[in-house]
């Protein structure tokens, strides 16, 4: 296990270092096109061919990579920091709020987050450069994901709510946001870890869906998502390097899941 | 032992089994609700119409009116029915059942698409029937090429109490599963001695592309209607026989830009909209020939305006598409006040300029040409930001809020008609793309369109018809509001094992002689 979890960290963090350093190393733009060279197989000059309007898959998969290893991550933390303040306070005050935020999340979870999606992406405004309605899409994704680790930090906090330590805080007058900051947060830090490392794969999968439905993030940023949206149109039984991002995607989730603490709540 | 002889009989004489695939389920098989093309194709296999356009030569033909007499320069027409044809209930066809098909056609509580085409300002078409075999219809107006709107109406029988009833066309739905498969099978009524030589055909519904084509390749399909130019090419790859080009399609590919006055978007992106140098210049700046050699891999010819260049009757032939030039592009530009700063193409009050373009999300080919389109257009300084909504959130911008800037579509052309462009090209009209529905015409020249096309619409002179509407293809031409981009061929796949396939360009391109087709038994 502890050789799995070194391959893990290394194969991430290379991987890391890899897209990080892209500007330098990489010759060709993600977005320039070589039309006279649609499809090309691999070469020298690029390395995994090209795609159908003859942009480097390379750099494309490497930028792709980027976007996707950044703002996945940036998701999740939107999504844990929404469902501690959310799960906090339902597990604080119990009662109306409790039932309240128990009742919202319960909607959210029961809600298709996919045509929500649809429609929130669908009423953004238009004129917005790729970079920002990435931003915009993976901030959605990470918003509408607060409902489930909600409930999982609402049980935690309710088991944490009667231990002398709390008690104390109370008849101390401590106020309740410091006290969920202050006292209750680094005590759900485990749960908060677990359910961080598990929201990643998901993003990263809830972008690559949209891509495949050409929803994904706009032309020409690549993504993971829409880099396989390719795959979906192409033969590829004689062209195995055009595989090159389902199995990028593939080591990533692996090396998240081997890298991600047991959930302490499971 | 004759029992055997009568079994190896049937044998012999029983028709096969066609299989393809549609891309989704029909929305209706009421014939008069059409509007869909997975619809139009069972409509076309299942329906008798007095007239039928022969997709080949595209003349109209005898169908279940063996003759008629166009009267009073188009306003009239006298069909004489074919004698002797009876619905599969055994009810013969008559006069009766083409005036009641027309009145269920035209009642207004029905919302008919086919219907508009019978409609004009001064009223509705009247068909009467005269005696068991004579119908007259009457327009109020002279009506160009009236008689090609017979096509698309189905005589369904007077008897019937709801559609779709088993009608008058080569095959009757036998069978109908949601969402999986429609089975045809042969009409044992139909009126054509023999035909059709088909047995059944079934059509399957299939979401996918790509399986379609594995299916196809496995045999399990006979032939594949349209096919993209990627999947075309793969198949031509390894099966050369198989893979059909009929040539340039009527339908085309553009862009307009949003010029509406409502529209809720900036002032200015409206001004460099509504400017005709911007326009000319987008225009000089895409690569058409790269968009047909990229993204169509060659399978598709640079468009001059709305009418194909296979259009051999309406297609002015002094027009030629616009060249790739983009040197050209900013001197166009430069004279409607665009200066160049760096990379950055400013108006005249210094603002950037910069604009989105919306196409429907699943369409590869339209998303491949929108990503060409914006590094063709960074070349001159403008920066284009691509968004792919789905199609419902498509049409409500285009269509209702009118928020969006341009738009990047297709419009698919069954009629070679200069008519069936009235519903885009007139300033009044619903989908008249850069300005829906105006009062009046906002310019001259969309003044001009529409006195040149109602003009064209209103007499059955061919010579000023053709004048007329060459007229309008050099204003779209020159004012560029709508930006055409190209015609894409018409792709099919056609198994070795079918007999009888002709593929043309217009729809349906395989099956449009459906009656005739056979499928030769495996060696």
């Amino acid at each position: 296990m502890k050789v799995l979890r070194l391959v893990a960290v290394m194969f991430l963090t290379l991987a890391g270092i890899t897209v990080a350093t892209a500007d330098v190393w990489e010759k060709h733009g993600y977005d320039q096109q070589f039309r006279e060279f649609p499809d090309a197989s691999p070469s020298r000059r690029f390395p995994l061919g090209t795609d159908a309007l003859g942009r480097d898959r390379l750099a494309r998969l490497v930028y792709g990579t980027r976007v996707s290893l950044l703002l996945a991550p940036a998701a999740a933390l939107v999504s844990c920091a929404l469902a501690l303040a959310a799960g906090g306070i339902a597990g604080l005050a119990g009662g109306v709020a409790e039932r309240a935020i128990l009742a919202a999340a319960d909607l959210f979870l029961s809600l298709p987050w996919f045509f929500l999606l649809l429609i929130a992406r669908a009423s953004l405004p238009l004129n917005v450069s790729p970079a920002i309605s990435v931003t915009i899409m993976f901030l959605l994704l990470g918003v509408l994901g607060w409902a489930a680790p909600a409930r999982v930090i609402r049980a935690s906090v309710r088991e944490l709510r009667h231990a002398d330590f709390i008690l104390f805080a109370h008849a101390s007058g401590i106020a309740p946001w410091r006290i969920l900051a202050a006292h209750l947060a680094p005590n759900l830090r485990p749960v908060l870890r677990a359910r961080f490392w598990i929201a990643i794969p998901a993003y990263i999968l809830a972008e690559a869906t949209l891509g495949m439905l050409g929803l994904g993030i706009s032309e020409p940023l690549p993504s993971l998502g829409g880099l396989l949206r390719d795959l979906e149109s192409i033969d590829i039984s004689s062209r195995l390097w055009l595989l090159a991002p389902a199995v990028l995607l593939a080591a990533v989730m692996l090396s998240l899941q081997v890298l991600r603490p047991a959930d302490p709540t499971l | 032992m004759k029992h055997f002889l009568l079994f190896l009989l049937t044998l012999a004489l029983r028709g096969a089994e066609l299989h393809f695939a549609l891309a989704a389920e029909p929305k209706t098989v009421d014939p008069f609700l059409v509007a869909d093309e997975p619809a139009e194709a069972i409509r076309y296999l299942t329906e008798g119409s007095l007239v039928r356009v022969n997709r080949l030569t595209q003349q109209p033909e005898p169908e279940l009116a063996e003759s008629w007499q166009v009267l009073a320069n188009g306003r009239k027409i006298v069909f004489h029915l074919r004698p002797g044809v009876t619905f599969p209930d055994g009810r013969p066809f008559t006069s009766a059942d083409v005036a009641d098909s027309f009145s269920k056609l035209l009642a207004p509580g029905l919302h008919s698409p086919i219907a508009d085409p019978f409609r004009t300002a001064k009223g509705t078409v009247k068909v009467t029937a005269q005696g068991k075999y004579t119908v007259v219809a009457e327009f109020p107006e002279p009506v160009p090429q009236a008689l090609r709107l017979f096509d698309q109406v189905s005589m369904v029988s007077a008897a019937a109490a709801q559609r779709p009833a088993p009608g008058l066309g080569p095959f009757l739905i036998a069978e109908r599963k949601p969402g999986v498969s429609i089975l045809l099978r042969r009409n044992p009524a139909y009126w054509k001695r023999g035909l059709p030589r088909l047995d059944s055909i079934r059509i399957e519904i299939l979401q996918n592309r790509d399986l379609e084509l594995l299916r196809f390749r496995r045999g399990e399909l006979q032939l594949i209607d349209k096919l993209t130019p990627e999947l075309f090419d793969r198949l031509r790859a390894d099966s050369p026989a198989s893979a059909m080009d009929a040539g340039p399609t009527l339908d085309s590919e553009f862009l307009w830009f949003n010029e509406a006055p409502r529209a809720p978007i900036r002032g200015m992106a409206r001004e460099w909209f509504q400017s005709k140098n911007f326009r000319r210049a987008i225009s000089l700046a895409i690569h058409r020939d790269d968009l047909c050699r990229v993204v169509y891999r060659g399978h598709a010819s640079p468009a001059a305006g709305p009418v194909s260049p296979s259009d051999k009757i309406w297609f002015d032939q002094a027009l030629k598409p616009d060249p790739f030039d983009p040197a050209g592009a900013k001197k166009m530009l430069a004279a409607g006040g665009f200066r160049l700063e760096g990379n950055t193409l400013r108006d005249r009050a210094g603002n950037a300029v910069e604009f989105s373009i919306i196409t429907n999300a699943g369409s590869v080919t339209r998303q491949q040409m929108a990503a060409m389109i914006q590094q063709d257009l960074a070349q001159i300084g403008i920066r284009v930001n691509l968004v792919t909504l789905d199609f419902p959130s498509l049409l409500e911008r285009m269509t209702r809020s009118l928020d969006y800037e341009a738009c990047l579509l297709g419009l698919v052309n069954v009629d070679a008609d200069p008519s069936g462009l009235m519903n885009i090209l007139l300033s009044s009209a619903s989908n008249h793309p850069w300005n829906p529905a105006e009062k009046s015409p906002q310019t001259d020249w969309e003044a001009e369109i529409d006195r040149l096309m109602l003009a064209q619409a209103s007499t059955a002179d061919a010579a000023a018809r053709k004048k007329s509407f060459d007229r309008v293809q050099e204003i779209l031409h020159d004012q560029e509001p709508i930006v055409y981009l190209l015609h894409p061929n018409a792709l099919a796949a056609v198994s070795p094992q079918l007999e009888g396939v002709t593929p043309v360009p217009f729809f349906p391109h395989t099956f449009w002689d459906a009656e005739h087709l056979d499928v030769r038994a495996k060696q």
